[in-house]
């Protein structure tokens, strides 16, 4: 029978020769993933349950990303939690401050995840890594803490929905513009349970950091996992992040798995990408994107760019090119988070850190932050942010009464620059 | 074993209910479950948590739980003595971790015509839903056997101890 990759990932996994959607498996894991929020609670569990040791000290990754550097008392005792569990597993991916990064853009760098990899993390952003052909999905902390017993998970195989996108992407356009329209188009629940393949001659040239963007805001129409088959993007990027930390053990062994020609999918949609503007998403759902000519009345108290969805370097690379020689506005406090400390460096090495300096923004340590409303940017009530981040619900950067707008970086140093929300043409 | 008759009010919330909803994200240095209980929807509702008696039962429409992957959420609504969740459909990663921690949730239709302080008796067996209140009987889908497993165990930890020692597929 033809199958789609997610189905030939799930069924390699589970020692099945194949797999249909619906059938339920307790498949193994390449890598088992927790954060300073979400492995606490996973580490109690594990100690419940009684279990001595965990399944492979290669196979997990534990890293403080979210409230650290410790925000408060309390992130500072969980992140202990974690670096005490850590030194007396012999946990060799663990990350704190100093070597962590934003996990979604740290895992990938540091080459934890590779094509055909079957990926857990306790954050329902995990499923970033099917931009490199990885099977990887959200999970709960109960989860995690089972995986790091057994080396398994119990997963449900879903259907998948097929998304081609053809036509030429206009100057500005992006991996997080493409993605935001689809929600737009499908609904916050428009993938319900489902995998998302996102192909088409405009995903051919999609480069690598663009395609982390698409697949990590999979959730955020509800699906389990995103997916893009493995081409010659990925591979040059895998042979470029290769890991040195645990070679020859994490999801060491990378995997040609295509989808089928006339594999089974439970929709198909297809998009001309050519009449596609820069998207922005208004609070308080992702899916509620509004053309930019009608929203350039919202002034913005800040603006955040950064997080595991656009935190990379070609993020950072497209919001310097903006702010180059100007000044943000100075009623908006412009925020600038590097995901890793490689890409920090990166950023420093090409004398971006001093563009976004000299033009009035700050540049954080890598952090979640404000993505979440835990630190270096809280919102306070009736206030407005753009970010470059992946969810904006009612609360999501601070106070209950304060609104986030989603968009591509581009958008957001145009938007820094005017104190409003602007499209890129009207500053350069 | 999960208690497997509840009975209880109902707080009726909307559609998209999402985890920053259930339990803000500035709880989330928390873990202790009668502690983030205390913090339970307040976001929508502030006096939620005063509010709940034991065995209460919240109703929603459609894509509860929605958003992160915290676990807090069920175990805030666990925490704060919730006995039950039921709305039209849930998120994914939040309808695993309620079976996972052992929070019953169903899958009903109807909850549209459910109102706020309507009082229910579910039966978590059959996968009925009584409205004491309007008199009328509500029928959710039944569980896969492989979610009944989890259920009947009261969570995941407790199935995989259950597991054959050599793991493998169950
Ligand atoms: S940057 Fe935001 S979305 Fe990404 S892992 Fe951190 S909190 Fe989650």
């Amino acid at each position: 029978m033809p199958h789609t990759i997610t189905e030939k990932i799930l069924a390699l996994h589970a020692g099945k020769k194949e797999v249909y959607p619906g059938e339920f498996l307790w498949a193994k894991v390449d890598l088992a993933l927790g954060n300073d929020i979400t492995s606490p609670l996973a580490i109690e569990e594990f100690q419940k349950s009684g279990a001595k040791k965990v399944f492979d000290a290669n196979k997990i990754a534990l890293v403080c990303d979210h409230f650290i550097p410790a925000k408060d008392a309390r992130s500072a005792k969980n992140a202990k939690i974690l670096r005490d569990f850590a030194a007396k597993h012999r946990i060799k991916n663990f990350y704190d401050t100093g070597l962590m990064g934003v996990e979604h853009a740290l895992l990938p760098e540091l080459g934890l995840v590779v094509s055909g990899n079957l990926v857990i993390g306790a954050d329902s952003h995990t499923c970033t890594y099917g931009a490199l052909a990885v099977f990887s999905t959200g999970v709960g902390s109960t989860d995690l803490a089972m995986a790091m017993v057994t080396g398994r998970v119990w997963l449900r195989v879903p259907k998948t929905i097929k998304f081609i996108y053809r036509g030429k992407l206009s100057k500005w356009v992006g991996g997080k513009d493409l993605i935001l329209h689809t929600i737009a188009d499908i609904g916050v629940e428009g993938a319900h349970y489902k995998a998302m393949e996102f192909c088409g001659p405009v995903i051919k040239k999609l480069p690598m950091d663009d395609r982390f963007s698409m697949c990590n805001m999979a959730i955020e129409a509800g699906g389990k996992s995103g997916i893009i088959e493995p081409d010659e993007i990925t591979f040059r990027y895998l042979k470029e992040h290769q890991n040195t930390r645990t070679p020859e053990k994490t999801g060491a062994q990378v995997r040609n798995l295509t989808s089928d020609k006339d594999a089974k999918y439970s929709q198909i949609k297809e998009y001309d990408v050519s009449k596609w503007d820069v998207a922005v998403a208004c609070p308080h759902l992702p899916s509620n994107v509004k053309p930019i000519h009608e929203l350039k009345n919202i002034k913005l108290d800040q603006v955040v760019i950064g997080s595991c969805t656009n935190g990379r370097i070609s993020d950072l690379r497209i919001a310097a090119g903006i702010l180059k020689g100007k000044k943000v506005n100075r009623t908006t406090r412009t925020i600038i988070i590097p995901a890793t400390q490689r890409i920090y460096l990166e950023a420093a090495k090409q004398g971006l850190l001093e563009i976004f300096v000299k033009s009035g923004a700050v540049v954080s340590t890598p952090t979640c932050g404000p993505c979440l409303g835990g630190h270096c940017g809280v919102l306070t009530e009736g206030e407005v942010s753009l970010a470059t981040t992946n969810r904006n619900f009612l609360g999501r950067m601070g106070d209950p009464k304060s609104f986030v707008y989603l968009s591509n970086p581009s958008v957001a140093a145009a938007s820094a620059i005017k104190g409003r929300i602007a499209h890129p043409e009207e500053v350069i | 074993m999960n208690n497997l008759i509840l009975k209880g009010k109902v707080f009726k919330f909307g559609n998209d209910v999402n985890t920053d909803e259930i339990i803000a994200a500035r709880y989330l240095n928390l873990t202790d479950s009668k502690e983030l209980g205390a913090h339970c929807m307040e976001t929508l509702e502030p006096e939620f948590s005063k509010k709940v008696s034991p065995g209460d039962i919240i109703v929603a429409g459609r894509n509860f739980g929605c958003g992160s992957s915290r676990e807090h959420a069920p175990v805030a609504i666990k925490g704060v003595g919730v006995s039950c969740v039921i709305a039209q459909s849930f998120a994914r990663i939040f309808y695993r971790n309620a079976l996972n921690i052992g929070l019953p949730i169903l899958e009903v239709e109807e909850t549209n015509s459910i109102k706020n302080n309507d009082e229910l008796e579910i039966n978590l067996v059959k996968g009925q839903v009584k409205n004491i209140t309007q008199n009328k009987i509500y029928q959710s889908e039944a569980f896969p056997e492989f979610m009944q497993g989890l259920i009947k165990k009261s969570g995941l930890s407790n199935w995989v101890k259950d597991l054959p020692r050599k793991g493998g597929k169950k």
